[in-house]
């Protein structure tokens, strides 16, 4: 297979932002009727790669050819004309408009004087999606699909162009187990086509099952590249982090105290039903599950985020009612959330500005802000969490995705909370800030605090965990104690697949 | 569920006409309706033009401006001119007015200022230019050449010509915003500007052709207007950009961009046409016409939060149907 | 206790980054002070103390409102009603003070009328989550037009003896009621959002209003509290204008919305949210109110100043802009 000229072949792209080398010098190519799996920790140039492909960017350097024809893609338009598509991690479509609309936006079937033809695009439309094997309606507004059927648009937009080229960016990311089979087949039936597919993912046990080439990149450099058959996961992760990883975490086991958060029968009308679970002083409770299966949720009703609809929440034997977060606060729970851009950080303001924002009464005289107790309060937690940054009045939305994390722990530290909600801790943050998370995790529970983390990644919740809450479809799939406990049993519970095995 | 909303404002519409028809048969009488609309006719077509430019995200609150700097010039070069052919005239109109758009549009995509800002400024630009072009004074209707005034009243097939001339507008809206690229564009670009970039969309441009095209209706408006009262000043239009977006905004169209329907924001338009007319022949003082138009917009977005809002992900939901 | 020798930094507070002459603030104090000085070279009017205390009727009014604005601009919200709340208030005194109402009783209502106007825009924006832009459209027309009806064509002229004071009054020498008023508000607005909890939730709220709550913020609480102040400070220039000009015509304050904004974006006040001062806005204020006198003094019409009042509003954006543009092709 290697034989053949590469469908798409790109060498020595670089590209650079102000202050940051996102890509030096990486190379990557693409075979007919093959699957290339790109893989790399997050900043590591994927995605910034994906966007000079598809005209997004341009690279400083570099060259792109297709089937050996050196080609430049100076916009989006031009990289859908010569045949290269993709679908991206965070869904691009237009919501307002219908799912026709989305597949032949950029590209649309004119007919006479240039006006839109939406009847051949209509027909055009039904014909991608029955190819798909997808029943929908092109008519249909795309804001009235559930995620796992606008990824489907999102392929069905890739395939109204005779693509060559089709990437995927983190596709299964947001899809339940059923429709991840689906999405498979769907690759295979592109590749059987003979297209050349560029698969990016996180997850190993996808990219051994449907991967035949693998390339990884790490820091803005190609560092590796070869046939998956031939690869073993170890040295894949060796490649991406440039060492071995020990996947040994910083589990410190503490004397359990007594009960200090209850939750009852918390409903919602449309998200979750039927959760009760308790947490101890000094344990983590691990939440496990599919994306969509209720658990951030869950977080931000007990948050305050979003109303439930019923149930009961004990604070120290103490019911309690949390209506809004400035509650939950007051009451000593905190919460860091999953979308740290979007509702953690706020990322133009100040490192000090952030991390006082929930305990300005802490730093208050007479109801002025006192700006060196402020200052104080703030280094004593970035210093605790070992912060990387050049001052603390450095902006918050200049530091790397780690550091920005811990500010928004830190922010929470300095209320001195009784619990502590982490949703996805460390998903999108490197290594070490990964580790330095995990460790203060335990020193956090060693010091009282109870601590309630959802995660998606296994060796995370079976390292960090005591006990772990299993949640499949808005409902509680069990409830599993530390010892004993496997990665097959969180899945078979997360998946449903509980019966299939005991059979 | 857009075309439900359309219809059901459509019906409301309807029901208002058929109420004040009740109390007051002569207001529905095909003459008076007729009226009505041609009374109408400048705000529909800035409604329409309007909502472009609030369907890729910005506002212009020049188009009054725009209409009294337009029209001042143009009913001085009628004055100047009086053998210059009407036709011509209106192209002017319509020249004078893109350029002004142009403008707007051109300090939003090229040097990036947020569109309320631009068109706050032009606003007073541009309405101070027409105090400046027209020396302060008034251009009124003996300055101007018969053709000139009379030509958005000859009739044709029994409507007039200012009446054609919206639905003229409302047809290329209706054709262009569904039919071409670049009328799909405005809806993606407001719609999700991140997307739109992804699919060869350049926001920017797109916001700048929208202020173009609503430019140019609003120079086309500046003649329109000159002609409808015969005179042109400082003072045309004064405060009419609030009715444009009002109208819109009764009409559905999302001031987040990305959300807008030309049956909505004609309706929009014509339902403050009615409400206009009809306050007088139900003997309610004119006085209340603001107050009444500041109520409607209030009620119809208030109405139309009900709709907009998002729901969940709806997993239990997801869940039986599985 | 605290004088010890200072634990090791390890993060220090800041850095010094210099540069202090590339702050708004500063850029626009020099405009202030070139208009100044070109003036009072150009017209031997200008630099005379009665004339200049004049000259700060055309800012004081509007000011007051503009602090409010600024408030509320940096929060990620506008409103446009402003000047329809002057009218309605005004209304509200006239009609108050032809009932016979004294200075005192006329000052109460004017105030609290813009209280409860700036009342109802927080509560539709807060509890309808309608964007603010839209509700004060809808208010501007609606809290005018409430004058017309009461008013239509009528005047209100009996306004009590005593009530001239707020308008036409002087604390001392020529420094009137309104002018000693705005340095007052402009100290106690200034101390408010740059020294005190509330003022820094404010920039929470206008940088990331879901990062703000998720925060424990109470983010619908200040916005609403936001409102209220605009249509307090709304109320309090009602009570100025009217004491001024001692009439009140639903036309009362046409187009103050516009000037407040523009003062408060010429104060380098970002009008998507998150970041301005209110020295800016001081500043703004008395360059615009410089410039007004300064063409005032050469016979310039309103009209025509608001064509300088516009560029100025897209000049000093949009300079900066392209200058840091062009510097950067030319680096290049």
């Amino acid at each position: 297979m290697t034989s053949t000229t590469p469908a798409l072949e790109a060498t020595g792209i670089s590209k650079s932002f102000p202050g940051v080398k996102a890509l030096e010098n990486v190379e990557l190519r693409l075979y007919p009727g093959t699957v290339t799996a790109l893989i790399g920790e997050n900043g590591a140039g994927k995605s910034t790669l994906v966007k000079i492909l598809t005209g997004v960017y341009t690279p400083d350097s570099g060259s792109i050819a297709l089937n050996g024809t050196s080609i430049v893609i100076p916009d989006a338009e031009s990289a859908f004309r010569q045949g290269i598509t993709a679908t991206h991690q965070e869904t691009v479509l237009f919501d307002e408009l219908t799912v026709m609309e989305n597949i032949f936006l950029g590209h649309p079937i004119t007919g006479r004087f240039g006006l839109l033809d939406w009847r051949a695009m209509r027909a055009r439309a039904r014909e991608i999606l029955a190819e798909l094997e997808v029943d929908l309606d092109p008519d249909m507004r795309l804001r009235d699909l559930a995620i796992a059927r606008k990824h489907l648009v999102a392929i069905a937009r890739a395939l109204s162009i005779d693509a060559r080229i089709v990437i995927m960016d983190e596709p299964t990311a947001s899809l339940s187990h059923k429709e991840v089979e689906e999405l498979y087949s769907i690759v295979g039936k592109l590749k059987r086509e003979g297209k050349a597919i560029l698969f990016i993912s996180h997850k190993f046990e996808e990219i051994f099952r449907i991967a035949d080439e693998y390339a990884v990149f790490r820091d803005g450099r190609s560092v590796g590249s070869g046939r998956v058959a031939e690869a073993t996961a170890s040295r894949l992760i060796s490649l991406m982090v440039g060492r071995t990883v020990d996947q040994v975490f910083p589990k410190v086991r503490v004397p359990l105290g007594e009960t200090v958060f209850a939750v009852e029968d918390l409903s919602h009308p449309t998200e979750f039903a039927d959760i009760s679970f308790s947490l101890q002083k000094g344990e983590i409770l691990g939440f496990y599950g599919l994306v969509g299966s209720g658990r951030s949720e869950i977080m931000q009703a007990l948050f305050g985020v979003t109303r439930p609809s019923a149930g009961r929440i004990a604070l120290s034997g103490k019911a309690i009612t949390i209506r809004k977060p400035a509650d939950a606060v007051d009451a000593g729970i905190v919460y860091v959330p999953e979308e740290r851009q979007r509702a953690g950080a706020i990322l133009p303001l100040p490192v000090f500005e952030n991390m006082t924002l929930p305990s300005l009464h802490r730093i208050t005289r007479r109801g002025f802000l006192d700006l060196a107790r402020e200052f104080d309060l703030a280094r004593k937690y970035a210093t605790r969490l070992d912060l990387r940054a050049s001052s603390l009045s450095q902006e918050v939305g200049t530091l790397s995705g780690g550091n920005q994390q811990k500010v928004v722990i830190g922010k929470w530290l300095a209320t001195e909370p009784r619990v502590i909600i982490l949703d996805e801790p460390t998903k999108g943050i490197d290594v070490g800030s990964k580790a330095a998370v995990h460790a203060f995790m335990g020193e956090l529970v060693a010091q009282g605090l109870a601590v309630i983390m959802v995660s998606s990644e296994l060796p995370e919740i079976l390292g960090m965990s005591d006990r772990v809450v299993v949640m499949r479809e808005g409902r509680m799939a069990g409830v599993f104690e530390r010892a004993g406990l496997t990665a097959e049993t969180l899945v078979a519970a997360a998946t449903g697949n509980v019966a299939v095995e005991a059979a | 569920m857009r075309l439900n909303r359309d219809a059901l404002f459509g019906a409301l519409v309807f029901v208002l006409i058929a109420v004040v028809g009740v109390i007051r048969p002569s207001f529905v009488w095909p003459q008076n309706l007729v009226g009505l609309f041609n009374d109408t006719a400048v705000l529909v077509m800035l409604a329409l033009a309007q909502m472009t430019v609030i369907l890729t995200k910005c506002i212009d609150l020049s188009v009054a401006a725009n209409i009294a700097l337009t029209g001042v010039l143009v009913s001085e070069a009628n004055a100047a001119f009086p053998g210059v052919p009407v036709p011509l005239i209106m192209l002017l109109a319509a020249g004078i007015g893109l350029l002004l758009g142009a403008f707007n549009g051109a300090m939003v995509w090229l040097v990036g200022i947020p569109s309320i800002v631009v068109t706050l400024g032009t606003l007073s630009i541009y309405r101070g230019l027409a105090f400046v072009a027209s020396g302060g004074t008034s251009i009124v209707g003996h300055q101007m050449s018969p053709a000139f005034i009379s030509l958005p009243r000859e009739e044709l097939l029994g409507l007039p010509m200012m009446s054609w001339f919206a639905i003229v507008v409302i047809a290329i809206f209706a054709v262009a915003l569904r039919g071409t690229r670049t009328g799909r564009a405005f809806y993606a670009a407001g719609g999700n500007p991140t997307a739109a970039v992804y699919t060869g969309i350049d926001v920017g441009r797109t916001q700048f052709v929208a202020f173009c095209v609503s430019g140019t209706v609003a120079g086309f408006c500046g003649y329109l207007w000159a002609t409808r009262f015969s005179i042109a000043n400082v003072d045309m239009a004064n405060g009419f950009e609030l009715d444009v977006i009002a109208s819109c905004v009764i009409g559905g169209v999302s001031i987040s961009g990305g959300i807008g329907t030309v049956a909505g924001a004609v309706l929009g338009a014509i339902f403050f046409g009615v409400v206009r007319n009809a306050l007088p022949v139900v003997y309610i003082s004119p006085f209340w016409q603001l107050a009444v138009s500041g109520g409607a917009i209030l009620a119809a977005v208030i109405i139309n939060s009900g709709r907009e809002k998002r729901a969940g992900r709806l997993i239990l939901k997801e869940a039986a149907a599985s | 206790m605290n004088a010890e020798a200072p634990a090791p930094r390890v993060i220090p507070d800041r850095i010094a980054t210099g540069g202090w002459w590339r702050r708004w603030e500063v850029i626009l104090l020099a405009v202030a002070v070139v208009i100044f000085i070109y003036n009072s070279f150009a017209s031997p009017y200008f630099l005379n103390a009665y004339n200049l205390s004049d000259a700060t009727f055309n800012f004081t009014e509007k000011a007051p409102i503009a602090f409010a604005m600024a408030f509320l601009i940096i929060a990620g919200e506008i409103d446009l009603s402003v000047a329809s709340i002057i009218a309605l208030s005004s209304t509200a005194m006239g009609a108050a003070a032809t009932a016979g109402a004294g200075p005192a009783v006329l000052v109460v209502t004017g105030i609290a009328v813009g209280i409860a106007a700036g009342a109802f825009n927080g509560f539709v924006v807060t509890y309808f989550r309608i964007p603010s832009i839209v509700t004060t459209i809808g208010t501007m027309s609606l809290f005018r037009g409430i004058s017309y009806v009461v008013l239509g064509d009528q005047v209100y002229r009996k306004y009590p003896p005593g009530f001239d004071y707020f308008g036409q009054g002087y604390v001392f020498w020529v420094f009137s009621f309104e002018f000693v008023l705005f340095l007052v508000l402009a100290v106690v607005f200034a101390v408010v959002l740059h020294l005190t909890t509330f003022g820094r939730r404010v920039y929470a709220i206008g940088n990331n209003p879901v990062a703000a709550q998720f925060s424990g913020v109470r983010v619908d609480r200040i916005r609403f509290l936001l409102f209220m102040l605009t249509g307090l400070m709304s109320g309090v220039a009602s009570v100025l204008l009217t004491s001024r000009i001692a009439s009140t015509r639903p036309t009362i304050a046409t187009g103050f919305e516009l000037e407040v904004v523009t003062m408060v974006v010429l104060g380098g006040v970002n009008i998507l949210g998150g970041s301005g001062t209110i020295v800016g806005v001081v500043i703004a204020a008395f360059v615009m109110g410089l410039l007004t006198f300064g063409f005032g003094l050469f016979n310039v019409p309103g009209i025509v100043q608001s064509i300088f009042i516009g560029a100025l509003l897209i000049g000093v954006i949009a300079l900066p802009i392209v200058g840091g543009k062009i510097a950067r092709r030319w680096r290049a």
